[in-house]
């Protein structure tokens, strides 16, 4: 199943903030009936996309050690929630905290200068005991941060490019 | 005020958002889990909001030493050994340990820690600075 709720990041700085876009079109399956003839995207995948910009940010500056999982969503506040097919949105996260156990991350959501939602959401990044979970299948998680174009924004706490361990080989 | 209420009213000013509880309901001996239903997933939220409203760092080694169960000599069968509860209590002097003592599973560690631990941690953070 494909889960991909960002298009692609626009601005990435290691550990600190990330910026992606969606854009809503009306080829995604649910909007056929979400509602019927009448296209809304829904809270709970802006949201997700939300999660999607800040986990991978905490992953990249965990360097893909963790298996990081949305753990709590404290605040979230829509002011704006008809977000219809051709809407690009913008979402933002603010990394708060970056620890071994967890991360927090202010976030944030526009359609062009309006602002459509914010508030934080806080991660866990779980532990031994979950070793023989798997999150994501050998290098799946690699080619999602390259499909959504981290290695092509994002730079590293000096500004440098960051370099996709690809290339490295 | 005297500095550690200034600190309580702040800890219960953090508990009462993110745990929807009322003012009235955190009191200094209130444990997080049992009495205010915190999940450790709250506790790692209100870490981080602790350490934003106080300017401070704090390690959840601190409140919760989990490094002890990594060490056969502190811990056997998911349980403390008498040992483990000796270091246990030196990490966190302030904590009553009388009724985890009964059952000293891992899994129950975070159910000790009180609101006057945290009070306690941040007092001994302050201080240092």
């Amino acid at each position: 199943m494909n889960w991909y709720w960002i298009d692609r990041f626009t601005l990435f700085e290691s550990g600190k903030r990330a910026k992606a876009i969606k854009t809503i079109t009306r080829a995604e399956g649910h909007l056929r009936d979400h509602f019927r003839f009448h296209p809304v995207a829904p809270a709970s995948l802006i949201i997700e996309g939300l999660a999607q910009t800040a986990g991978l940010m905490f992953n990249e500056a965990t360097n893909f050690e963790k298996k990081i999982v949305l753990g709590k969503i404290p605040e979230l506040r829509f002011y704006q929630t008809e977000i219809v097919p051709g809407d690009v949105l913008e979402y933002t996260a603010i990394a708060e905290y970056v620890k071994e156990e967890g991360s927090m991350a202010e976030v944030s959501v526009r359609r062009g200068e309006e602002l459509v939602a914010e508030g934080v959401l806080v991660f866990a990044h779980l532990g031994s005991q979950f070793k023989s979970k798997q999150q994501f299948a050998d290098g799946d998680l690699q080619d999602l941060v390259r499909a959504y174009g981290m290695y092509d924004v994002g730079v590293d706490a000096n500004g440098e490019p960051l370099k996709d361990p690809a290339l490295n080989v | 005020m005297a500095t550690n209420e200034k600190i309580f009213a702040t800890i219960q000013e953090v508990l009462v958002e993110s745990l929807a509880v009322d003012p009235d309901e955190v009191e200094e001996n209130s444990t997080l889990v049992d009495d205010l239903g915190a999940e450790s997933i709250d506790l790692l939220e209100i870490i981080f909001n602790i350490e934003k409203k106080f300017n401070i760092h704090i390690d959840r080694e601190e409140l919760i030493p989990s490094s002890l169960f990594e060490d056969a000599k502190y811990c056997q069968d998911g349980k403390l050994t008498p040992d483990g509860l000796e270091v246990l209590q030196s990490k966190l002097p302030n904590a009553d340990l009388e009724a985890f003592k009964a059952n000293p599973l891992v899994q129950n560690i975070s159910k000790i820690l009180t609101v006057k631990d945290l009070v306690a941690v941040v007092e001994s953070k302050l201080e240092q600075q």
